[in-house]
């Protein structure tokens, strides 16, 4: 931790927390972007997937992976002493949506982790945080072996509003996932202004 | 879980659970008095008057390292519990009495339902450009 512990037994800096959330469909990548932003190792509980999981979690296309996160896991951005960003991995199954309510709570926003091999897991969390009025920005994480779809195809294909920032992204790296971020922050912001300053309806 | 996990009929030590159920840490406990819901990213501070929680004959061995975690550096119930390797849901506990006994304070985040302000986000966003 590098909350400003001030040397002379001061009180120590109480820092503003945010926090944005990762969702997507299993195996997209959520842990990664994480952990490529993230100033510590994502505090994380995985576990194995063994073959209890096997009929339920399904694998196709993404074989590959052999954990999944089944509880959430989150990293840490110091942005200044009286600052902080957390990023919280939301569980990639659907039958752990009840721990997003308490997630969301308070949330600035979030990202929505895609696979255009699988993109019809991130209905789910396109719809829950239209739903919830949370600004969210989609990220497609451009798997190597997965064929690309111009931006426009992904945002029909999902059914986006317009104002919903896309973007193709590389969840490993660093300067990537924080474009992603950026574009939440920034999409958070302009509707901030707007409920602040009502449109003149006419 | 380990490679044990290959076989779920073979699970030792660890990798068959806790022994002891969470909440009896807590005495069957799963919420306290306290008046809100400690947020994941609340930040818990300790109060200066807290002293020696190790000496405190009223307080667990959870509770004192949850002082003694927070004095090094203050850090949020989601750090906590992964920290302390414990359910959110028992750190929460923990924390409520220490709040209730005035050991620690927590900071409160943001309300739901209320967004941050333009400034802020400005600021995070500066923050991130910088990273």
């Amino acid at each position: 931790m590098v909350f400003g512990r001030s040397s002379r037994g001061q009180r120590p800096i109480e820092p503003v927390t945010l926090k944005i959330l990762v969702a997507g469909g299993f195996g997209v990548g959520k842990t990664t972007l994480v952990g490529a932003v993230s100033e510590i190792k994502p505090l994380r509980t995985e576990e194995v997937l063994t073959e209890a999981g096997r009929p339920v979690d399904d694998v196709a296309g993404v074989e590959g992976k052999t954990t999944t996160t089944v509880a959430m896991d989150f990293g840490r951005i110091t942005l200044r002493d009286d600052l902080v960003l957390y990023l919280f991995g939301t569980p990639g199954q659907d039958r752990f949506w009840f721990l997003w309510d308490e997630l969301a709570q308070g949330a600035l926003g979030a990202v929505v982790l895609a696979d255009t091999r699988r993109l019809e897991d991130s209905f789910a969390a396109v719809d829950y945080f239209e739903r919830r009025d949370i600004p969210f920005a989609v990220a497609v994480n451009c798997f190597e072996d997965a064929i690309r779809f111009p931006a426009e195809t992904v945002r029909t294909a999902l059914d986006l509003d317009p104002e919903v920032p896309l973007l193709m992204c590389d969840a490993r790296t660093r300067e990537s996932v924080k474009d992603v971020l950026v574009a939440v922050v920034e999409h958070a912001m302009i509707r901030a202004r707007q409920q602040r300053e009502p449109a003149v309806t006419t | 879980m380990s490679q044990a996990g290959d076989d779920p009929k073979h699970w030792f030590d660890g990798d068959a659970g806790p022994v002891v159920r969470p909440y009896a840490m807590t005495r069957g406990r799963t919420s306290t008095a306290t008046r809100h819901r400690l947020d994941l990213i609340a930040i818990v501070i300790p109060a200066s008057a807290a002293g020696d929680p190790a000496g405190d004959r009223t307080l667990s061995p959870e509770h004192v390292e949850i002082v003694e975690l927070c004095r090094a550096s203050p850090q949020s119930i989601a750090e906590l519990a992964a920290g302390l390797d414990l359910p959110v849901g028992v750190v929460r506990v923990f924390v409520g009495d220490l709040v209730e006994s005035e050991l620690v304070h927590v900071t409160r985040p943001v309300p739901p339902a209320e967004l941050p302000d333009v400034n802020i986000l400005r600021e995070v966003i500066n923050g991130l450009r910088a990273l």
